[in-house]
């Protein structure tokens, strides 16, 4: 008893002097405090602004733009938009939109079917597989996409949604599947073994038992997909071409934008390009803002291992 | 006729993997491995490969003074791009987890952690179509650009005598950098942020107690403790800065995949896309692709070899 009192007493005189010395490091860091707060406050001010500044300039008239960096909109009309929208973004997002449909609904199912094969069943080549989807993940796209070019077109699927969705999901494969295999391995296999006793075939078990317990990690990889496919570039600018004179490219929004910024030369309409930005950025940023926890978890997660 | 136990098991294995691996071996690791095949050839990328010339393009490529200057430019991108991203990260990763004052609570992220968190992460998550849009008119080199405005109300300058940024050959590449650090630093952050958070508190706590100022437990603390996801940051990082393809391409004056002016901002990516498309030199192309894969696995190699510390168990 008299044990326990005094190891008492001693975990609280060191509970003080840990809380002075926390003090006295809080003090320490005044003039540091001061640098480090004006250098984050400076670093968002950083992002934040440059953003803000294009978003207004949709307001502005094509003349403020060219003239100064400070103008101010004269009035906020809604024009510039409603000019970008017609100028294709609209149609830019549709095929984004039905691209995304195909590719994301198909990265996760074959994702996490592969994952799901390779994190709970022994078989022989298992390992040889795993890696082999992991090494994808190693290299940019680039390298592969002088070859690609011409298997898509071998296949007579350049400029096809199809075509586009079928590259992105093997694109995504590698990340996605690293990351629902670990996912995988931390299930619990009982209820998993209670289901086969039951005699539940391992299709099902699959759709009805594991899909279900693997969610969070499906949402997390799932946006990760998403925000990747959505954002995607060099693709979509080598397979979505014009392929001959009367055809018209199926253009992703990224692309649409950039060739928009293209255009400025003979156009010059720069509020409708800032228009079209915002309008493209829009969704990207709700999605984030409103599951940024998730968004984070997701993307980080792949570097963490 | 029931199927044996063992039957059904493979049917299934097999059924599942043959989609993945399929779309995968078609589209992801048959074309990286035609590269290597495709840049013995002499192929212009539209008639089939004819005529195999053996080492011809890599020994040409080697004599290519734009190549090295590219390849050059993405060395330079190499040595700044990981380390001063990775510095900026741990220092706003230090400040949001343990930069705050510290009470009885013991210690804590500064005010507005939270808030910084969100902002920092943004750039991640747009698309680089808006990131050109945003610095094509950050980088303006009339008196109009965002930052040539800056620059006239700081007095640096006066709006007759506009910076040229993306127009200077000497500062073209530097602009091309602080773009690619302004969007890695917020993901990074968040990934030391995650390893910080791992760390029990109590070992901080433990070093203050032996008098340790905040400096010292950043750097002989928090770096040693983090070193694993400093080591796979540097990683990625380095596969960052071999590409910048589509800032570069977008950004910079040149008549196809940009690198002007007068190659001052040429990477490989961009060679690469415009022999591949411009010149119809596919063959070549893929030589180029051949020299880059090798030097990333090489760098991967070197980094996770010669870095490694014995890791720190907690």
């Amino acid at each position: 008893m008299t044990t326990k009192t005094e190891a008492l007493s001693g975990t609280r005189a060191r509970e003080e002097s840990t809380d002075r010395r926390l003090r006295r490091f809080g003090q320490d860091g005044q003039v540091l405090n001061a640098f480090s707060h004006g250098f984050l406050a400076l670093w968002a001010f950083m992002i934040i602004f440059p953003l803000l500044w294009v978003v207004l300039g949709s307001f502005k008239t094509n003349a403020q733009i060219g003239d100064s960096a400070w103008a101010w909109p004269a009035h906020w009309s809604f024009d510039a938009f409603a000019r970008a929208w017609s100028k294709g973004i609209g149609g830019y997002f549709a095929n984004t939109l039905i691209v995304m449909a195909m590719s994301v609904t198909g990265t996760m199912l074959f994702g996490a079917m592969a994952a799901y094969v390779l994190a709970r069943y022994k078989f022989r080549g298992n390992r040889v597989i795993y890696y082999g989807f992991v090494a994808g993940a190693m290299f940019p796209v680039y390298l592969a996409l002088v070859p690609l070019f011409f298997q898509v077109n071998n296949f007579h699927m350049l400029n096809t949604y199809t075509g586009l969705a079928l590259v992105y999901i093997a694109f995504s494969l590698p990340f996605t599947v690293f990351f629902l295999y670990a996912f995988f391995r931390t299930l619990p296999t009982a209820v998993h073994e209670a289901a086969f006793v039951d005699g539940c075939s391992h299709t099902r078990a699959f759709f009805q038992i594991m899909l279900p317990m693997a969610k969070p990690g499906l949402i997390s990889v799932g946006i990760f997909n998403v925000l990747g496919q959505w954002n995607q570039y060099l693709l979509p600018v080598v397979l979505m071409q014009r392929q001959r004179g009367d055809t018209e490219a199926h253009q992703m929004l990224t692309q649409g934008l950039v060739n928009l910024l293209a255009a400025q030369g003979y156009a010059g309409d720069f509020p409708a390009l800032f228009a079209g930005m915002t309008i493209a950025m829009l969704p990207v940023v709700a999605v984030y803002l409103s599951f940024q926890r998730q968004v984070q978890a997701g993307l980080t997660a792949g570097t963490l291992k | 006729m029931r199927l044996s136990k063992n039957l059904r098991k493979n049917l299934f294995v097999t059924a599942f993997l043959t989609c993945p691996i399929a779309l995968y071996a078609l589209f992801v690791l048959w074309p990286y491995l035609e590269t290597f095949g495709y840049s013995l050839t002499n192929w212009s990328g539209l008639t089939p490969p004819t005529k195999f010339v053996g080492l011809q393009n890599y020994t040409e490529l080697f004599g290519d003074s734009v190549f090295r200057s590219a390849l050059w430019h993405n060395l330079l991108m190499l040595i700044v791009l990981p380390p001063v991203t990775i510095a900026l990260a741990l220092f706003f990763a230090f400040m949001l987890n343990a930069g705050g004052r510290a009470g009885a609570a013991g210690i804590r992220g500064v005010r507005g952690a939270a808030f910084y968190r969100i902002v920092f992460f943004l750039p991640q998550v747009l698309s680089v179509a808006i990131l050109i849009i945003i610095f094509q008119e950050a980088y303006r080199s009339d008196s109009a650009g965002l930052l040539n405005g800056i620059a006239v109300k700081l007095g640096l300058t006066d709006a007759a005598h506009p910076l040229g940024w993306l127009a200077n050959p000497n500062a073209v590449l530097w602009c091309i950098l602080a773009i690619l650090i302004w969007q890695w630093v917020g993901f990074y952050m968040v990934l030391f942020s995650a390893a910080m958070q791992s760390i029990p508190k109590e070992i901080f706590e433990a070093a203050l107690l032996d008098g340790a100022k905040r400096g010292q437990t950043f750097l002989r603390l928090t770096i040693p403790l983090l070193w694993d996801s400093v080591q796979t940051a540097w990683v990625y990082l380095s596969i960052a800065a071999m590409d910048g393809f589509a800032l570069v391409a977008n950004l910079t004056q040149g008549s196809s995949y940009g690198g002007g002016p007068d190659y001052h901002s040429e990477v490989l990516a961009t060679y690469l896309m415009r022999n591949f498309l411009t010149f119809g030199k596919a063959g070549y192309a893929c030589a180029m692709g051949v020299v880059i894969f090798a030097i990333t696995l090489l760098l991967s190699f070197v980094m996770l070899r010669f870095t490694r510390r014995d890791s720190v168990e907690y």
